[in-house]
């Protein structure tokens, strides 16, 4: 019924509206039609003006609401986002610049040169100097931003520091996956046509010695305060992306194709809970490319800790190989029956795998 | 307004043409379906075209009133969403499912069917017979099919709005993956199939057209109508169908081989998938990002595809309604030539974080940053065009006027992303959909409304109501700017794009607030583009009727014809151009014709 109403009111609205306009257009026919052009020209040309003033007004406004919601408010939390934060200033100090002045030149130009008797057209077909000025210099500006960006651009893609931790992180539909390469520093290869959803989703090859120290996770990622880290990103399925916005950093995870980034986190999860003033505080790791229709909750979190929690934390996180098959744990004394279930887990997979 | 006057002294010499006239074109007899249905009349395809593209842009816009609705009201639940939307809203919320279906049509959509068959088919058929001299398109029939194949195009893209695994919905890009998998998303199920066929259908369609444009404008030219003498529309729907002849072909090739990975076995895209609930694909040793590659060789150009027609036609606009010539022509020409080459040269730049190789990457940042020269070139000496002139707000200056603001706007944050060190971290995000929805999406609307309301006259041989028009134009300004402002905002806070619900995510949920106001205003953005297609259909029959010619005073051929110009244009001989076509406000006089010989004493310039 509110629904019919709403529709209702919404017709009685235009049916109005469109009534005055009509009327207004017979009126302007009365009244003569140039008379009537010649006042609704000075209307416009007022709105010009009025659209200017509010809409710089709006800009300042909307600024002052948003502003502090953005990371702009907030330092980078890592050492290289420093780099994207003060180019991001750079650019905005130029092409706001640009934007102010060329919209008031519009608007003020449209109010000022509004049709009047006064007014002689000057017929001004082309001036050279003029217009190879605003070739040069806007040709000019754009090489300093473009020299900026390039190197900022060489640094973030290039090689990471050869002191950083490596971490893998995996993508899948819809959630991430982290592997860290243990005490050797190496990862284990891996064969996706291993995948095994219950005991080795990242089809790891358990044949592969480097892979028997491989620490494998989900939803949070452990990264150490100031040290370097150079993530190895893959996917599993779709394209995915890794975004970093408090790093000021994101990389697509395309399956088949492995991409890498680095970056060191400045601050810990903690220091920025204070910082931020935010209990809640976490660095998220978002989904920035369309995977699917659970995209939007494709969520992953890093946990910035100081190398002694983080070794803490490492040090109780058992290696897959050895969740997967307990009895090569030297650790665990094997008990007749933990082997016995081991044994016919083992065998369940191999089962799953050929039904597969 | 001493230019009536002298309009009507135009028509004087128009119909002075008329006297030597000997009937070389045949008339035929017409019946209701060859003019109204199967027409090869260029103008009437073109208003099949823009009434085609109408139709989509209710569609599409409704599209995004839905998805606005769920970004504004994630939490509310309205039953009135499951009457009209059924199992996509159940319990009065609209799924994901529909969420990302409707976020990915509204996208292809108004990309492909509204700004560049809507815009540019209706334009460049409309303008380039009237505008160069020509009876009618170099031919006829293809530029017809053309509109019919659109035409097929539209219905398979609607029919796939029924299916039950609902329409595509892995984004308007139709990156692989998930485009290939219907296992990964139930979208690229049937979905898809009819997606890429209606794609298909449109890439002929598109390729019938430009060719023909290309083709007429080459050789059709009247007498006197040399390439330096075209008006800056016509340069621009050049430059338009070129890009599109040389790029559609290769999105077509990236179509066709994802044909062949979705039907036929292969790997062109597909390598190391495992899928949950399905298991490892058999694939390997194909590129996803290789698609990405070929979609884009025909994406970036797609953008000037669609904005080159609305500079065209706003820097016609605004040098007629300003009364004085447009600023620097040779200089619009090239700087439209400059982004024309300098569009396949910067595809690249949409792909900055799939792992591109950096050094290929830096030079897309090059390239593309380029480009920003000869844009900003256009709006200097589009600004320059105003100034000293003698401005007439009719509605479609005052869309001129807003293309030129919302350029600016939107071209200006394309400097932030076309730099790769900047867009590593925006990329993505609502910060982006800001800038194309401004700088592309809104303002290449505003230029197709200057086409509209200026052209109207011409099409119909009446006008539009001025006072709807007035309101049309600052409701949607003001309304445009409100909803994508902010969104730079959002963008700065890393938000991404395509999200169904942002509550989850301690990262974004600060813009609940703002979101609703987006939506809100979107809504009566949405409502306010009512009041233009109220006023365009009913002006059709009750519009105010046209008396004079040349009703803006304006130089160019088409307002030679008579009011309402019959298939072949002019019912004489086709008039010989002297001149450029700005000559306004030369040597006093408020403008000067194309068919006006060149008088002996008139000053050079």
């Amino acid at each position: 019924m509110s629904i019919l109403f709403t529709i209702a009111v919404i017709a009685l609205i235009f049916i109005v509206i469109f009534q005055i306009a009509k009327a207004s257009e017979y009126v302007t026919l009365l009244r003569g039609e140039q008379k009537g052009l010649r006042q609704s020209n000075k209307i416009n040309a007022w709105l010009m003006i009025v659209f200017l003033v509010l809409g710089l007004l709006g800009v300042w406004y909307c600024n002052d609401v948003y502003f502090g919601q953005t990371l702009l408010a907030q330092e980078s939390a890592s050492v290289e986002g420093e780099r994207v934060d003060s180019m991001m200033w750079l650019t905005i100090a130029v092409t706001g610049i640009v934007f102010i002045i060329t919209q008031i030149i519009l608007f003020y130009f449209a109010y000022k040169y509004q049709q009047n008797d006064n007014n002689k057209v000057f017929f001004f077909p082309h001036n050279t100097k003029l217009e190879v000025i605003w070739t040069v210099i806007p040709a000019l500006v754009l090489m300093v931003l473009i020299g900026i960006g390039l190197r900022n651009w060489f640094l973030f893609t290039g090689e990471a520091p050869r002191e950083a931790m490596v971490v893998e992180i995996t993508g899948k539909q819809f959630g991430w996956i982290y592997r860290y390469p243990g005490k050797d520093a190496s990862f284990g290869k891996k064969y996706y046509k291993n995948i095994d959803p219950a005991s080795n989703s990242l089809g790891i090859i358990w044949e592969d010695q480097l892979s028997h120290d491989d620490v494998v996770t989900e939803q949070t990622m452990y990264l150490i305060k100031g040290k370097p880290v150079k993530l190895v990103i893959g996917s599993r399925d779709v394209i995915h992306d890794v975004g970093l916005t408090h790093f000021r950093m994101k990389m697509d995870a395309v399956p088949g194709i492995p991409t890498t980034l680095w970056f060191t986190p400045k601050y810990t999860t903690k220091e920025m809970k204070e910082m931020t003033g935010n209990p809640n505080f976490a660095y998220e790791i978002s989904c920035d490319q369309m995977c699917g229709n659970g995209h939007y909750s494709m969520k992953g979190n890093i946990e910035v800790v100081e190398q002694e929690e983080y070794d803490l934390w490492m040090a109780k996180q058992k290696p897959q190989y050895l969740v997967n098959f307990p009895d090569k744990d030297p650790s665990v004394k094997p008990a007749a029956d933990s082997v016995k279930s081991v044994i016919s887990m083992v065998k369940t997979v191999n089962k799953d795998k050929a039904q597969m | 307004m001493s230019h009536v006057a002298e309009t009507q002294a135009a028509g004087v010499v128009a119909v002075h043409h008329d006297d030597h006239a000997h009937h070389e074109h045949h008339e035929h007899h017409e019946t209701f379906i060859t003019k109204y249905i199967f027409s090869q009349d260029h103008k009437m395809i073109a208003k099949q075209f823009l009434i085609t593209g109408m139709f989509w842009a209710v569609l599409g816009g409704l599209m995004s009133v839905l998805f606005r609705f769920q970004l504004g009201y994630p939490e509310d639940a309205y039953p009135w969403l499951e009457t009209i939307l059924g199992k996509w809203a159940k319990g009065g919320r609209i799924t994901p499912e529909a969420y990302y279906a409707l976020v990915t049509t509204h996208g292809t959509v108004l990309v492909f069917f509204v700004l560049t068959a809507g815009l540019s088919g209706t334009f460049a058929n409309f303008l380039i017979p009237l505008q160069v001299g020509a009876r009618d398109m170099a031919s006829p029939f293809l530029n017809m099919l053309s509109y019919w194949f659109f035409f097929i195009a539209s219905i398979v893209m609607l029919s796939s709005l029924f299916v039950e695994t609902g329409p595509f919905s892995g984004g308007w890009t139709a990156y692989p993956p998930l485009s290939a998998l219907g296992d990964a998303s139930p979208g690229s199920k049937t979905g898809m199939d009819l997606w890429i066929i209606s794609m298909a259908l449109f890439v002929v369609s598109s390729l019938l057209g430009g060719l023909n444009y290309i083709a007429t404008i080459l050789n059709m030219r009247t007498k006197g109508m040399s390439m330096t003498r075209l008006p800056l529309t016509i340069w621009a729907l050049f430059f338009t169908a070129v890009l599109g002849v040389l790029s559609f072909p290769v999105l077509l090739s990236g179509f066709i081989l994802l044909i062949f990975d979705r039907n036929f076995g292969t790997s062109f895209y597909l390598s190391d998938i495992f899928v949950n609930g399905v298991g490892a694909l058999p694939n390997e040793g194909g590129s996803a990002i290789l698609f990405q590659h070929l979609f884009w060789f025909l994406g970036h150009p797609e953008v000037y595809i669609i904005l080159l027609p609305a500079m065209g036609m706003v820097s016609e606009i605004l040098s007629v309604n300003s009364r004085k010539p447009i600023f620097g022509y040779i200089a619009m020409v090239g700087s439209l030539f400059a982004i024309a080459i300098l569009a396949f040269l910067v595809w690249a730049h949409h792909m900055f974080v799939t792992g591109l190789n950096p050094l290929l990457g830096s030079i897309f940042v090059l390239l593309t940053l380029l480009i920003a020269v000869p844009s900003a070139i256009k709006v200097f000496n589009w600004l320059t065009t105003l100034w000293r002139g003698s401005i007439h707000f009719t509605p479609g200056m005052l869309f001129a006027i807003g293309f030129v603001s919302l350029f600016i706007s939107g071209g200006l944050t394309g400097i932030w992303l076309g730099n790769s060190a900047i867009d590593i971290h925006l990329h993505d995000t609502y910060f982006v959909i800001a800038h194309f929805h401004i700088v592309m999406g809104v303002a290449s609307m505003f230029g197709m409304f200057a086409g509209i309301y200026h052209w109207y006259p011409k099409m119909y041989g009446r006008y539009m109501n001025n006072t709807l028009g007035y309101m049309h134009f600052w409701i949607t300004i003001a309304g445009a700017y409100m909803i994508f402002w902010p969104m730079h905002y959002e963008g700065l806070a890393g938000m991404p794009r395509r999200y169904y619900d942002y509550s989850i995510w301690e990262s974004f949920k600060q813009f609940a607030e703002l979101n609703r106001f987006i939506s809100t205003v979107a809504m009566i953005v949405f409502a306010a583009q009512l009041l233009f297609l109220i006023n365009f259909f009913y002006s059709i029959f009750k519009g105010r009727k046209v008396t004079s010619l040349n009703p803006w005073g304006s130089n160019t051929l088409e307002w030679t014809t008579p009011i309402r110009p019959g298939h072949g244009n002019w019912p004489g001989e086709i008039p010989e151009v002297h001149r450029w076509p700005y000559d306004y406000g030369k040597d006093g006089k408020e403008f000067i014709a194309q068919t006006t010989p060149v008088g002996e004493d008139e000053s050079h310039h």
